[in-house]
């Protein structure tokens, strides 16, 4: 088997022609499914026994509670084949992660804060879930500042790679630090080894809001990374050409 | 060893590193991390008396009182081991509710247990209310055999 489809993923121009070709797939199908998914979650499944219609907010949380650490691992991964295969591309796509990935844990802090001051009493406490969520923030936020802060894009790169994987230990304290240590924050419905703790009624519009979220990451991250190509290779020879 | 291997080295180092680093920072604060202490952990003294602190167990059935005229309430707060009494004037969070989960944050008052905080812990259960409904004998079974104090 030839191995040259894979190698030339690697060529901006290549991968400037597949992004522009995917992208409105994962716009289009991530648009349907999140429409889908809302409906789905405002109004036909069940209020929940407790909480009442409150839960629902459960259909933006999670979701983007689960994106802002996906979109992580994404990131770090990307930055650490750019720092052993010295791949541009992929490190033009770590920097095309932080600003979606900074939006997902931002909309995840955001919409448990407005859960949390009704249900629990307190917009916000420093338990250890809801501290190394806010330090995933920051650490998108140094993230990109550190790549903004250097002229020279290799010397971006490197520098903010090396951040990237150091940062990339809070994804597990995140997902366990409800297991850990006692928090406020419940401890995992859906992500364990074991039958999930919410009704399948409910299940259901929170996958497809999941799979909607993921699609629409494929979305934001094919459009950036375009974008990023055309920055970096904005005196290329194939780019003029093109234009 | 090729550059690129030295390379691949330095990458798996650098997050083993912070890693290990990261394990032994916890591991060294690992009680500070603690939200809360529970009921059993106050009983044996665990908890600093000269501090605020907070304490985190389920509201005993039967055992929530108001004063007439006021907004003080009081409680017992279990974990199926130990008990702490807790009283507290102020508003109550929406899923406040005998045999739920609650953290309250204050100091002992002798065997007091005086709350300037209550905040309502919601467990990782989500249904619907006549699920809830046909599942409550077989809940309330499982709560009594002894749950973790969450």
């Amino acid at each position: 088997m030839s191995w040259t489809w894979f190698h030339k993923l690697a060529s901006p121009p290549h991968a400037y022609r597949i992004l522009g070709s995917l992208a409105p797939w994962f716009g289009w199908a991530s648009l349907a499914l999140i429409l889908l998914a809302t409906w789905w979650g405002l109004v036909k499944a069940p209020a929940d026994y407790q909480q009442g219609d409150g839960f629902r907010i459960l259909y933006v949380h999670a979701p983007s509670a689960w994106m802002s650490m996906f979109t992580y691992v994404v990131m770090a991964v990307a930055a650490g084949v750019g720092l052993v295969w010295r791949i541009k591309l992929a490190h033009a796509a770590a920097a095309a992660c932080a600003p979606i990935g900074a939006s997902f844990t931002f909309l995840a802090l955001a919409t448990g804060s407005i859960w949390g001051k009704p249900m629990w009493g307190t917009w916000w406490v420093w338990d250890a879930r809801l501290t190394s969520e806010l330090l995933l923030l920051f650490l998108y936020l140094g993230y990109m500042a550190l790549r903004a802060s250097f002229d020279d894009p290799q010397r971006a790169d490197r520098a903010s790679a090396v951040l990237a994987l150091v940062g990339v230990i809070n994804v597990p304290i995140i997902h366990y630090s409800v297991n850990w240590w006692s928090t406020l924050h419940q401890p995992a419905s859906v992500t364990k080894f074991d039958k999930p703790s919410i009704d399948l009624a409910m299940l259901i519009p929170l996958f497809l809001m999941i799979i909607g979220f993921q699609l629409y990451f494929g979305w934001a991250v094919s459009r950036r990374l375009r974008g990023e190509i055309l920055r970096r290779e904005r005196n290329a020879n194939w780019l003029k050409e093109a234009a | 060893m090729t550059p690129r291997q030295k390379r691949m080295v330095t990458v798996v180092a650098i997050v083993a590193g912070v890693g290990i680093a990261t394990t032994f920072a916890l591991n060294a604060f690992n009680q500070n991390l603690l939200y809360y202490y529970s009921p059993t952990q106050v009983h044996a003294g665990e908890a600093p008396a000269s501090r605020a602190i907070r304490v985190g167990g389920l509201v005993e059935n039967g055992s929530l009182a108001r004063k007439p005229g006021s907004m003080e309430v009081t409680f017992i707060l279990t974990d199926y081991a130990q008990k702490v009494p807790v009283s507290y004037t102020g508003v109550l969070p929406d899923l406040f509710r005998e045999g739920q989960g609650v953290i309250a944050r204050g100091r002992m008052d002798g065997n007091r247990f005086v709350a300037e905080e209550v905040l309502a812990k919601h467990d990782e259960n989500y249904m619907p209310p006549e699920v809830a409904d046909s599942l409550k004998p077989h809940l309330d079974a499982a709560n009594s055999a002894g749950r973790r104090s969450t």
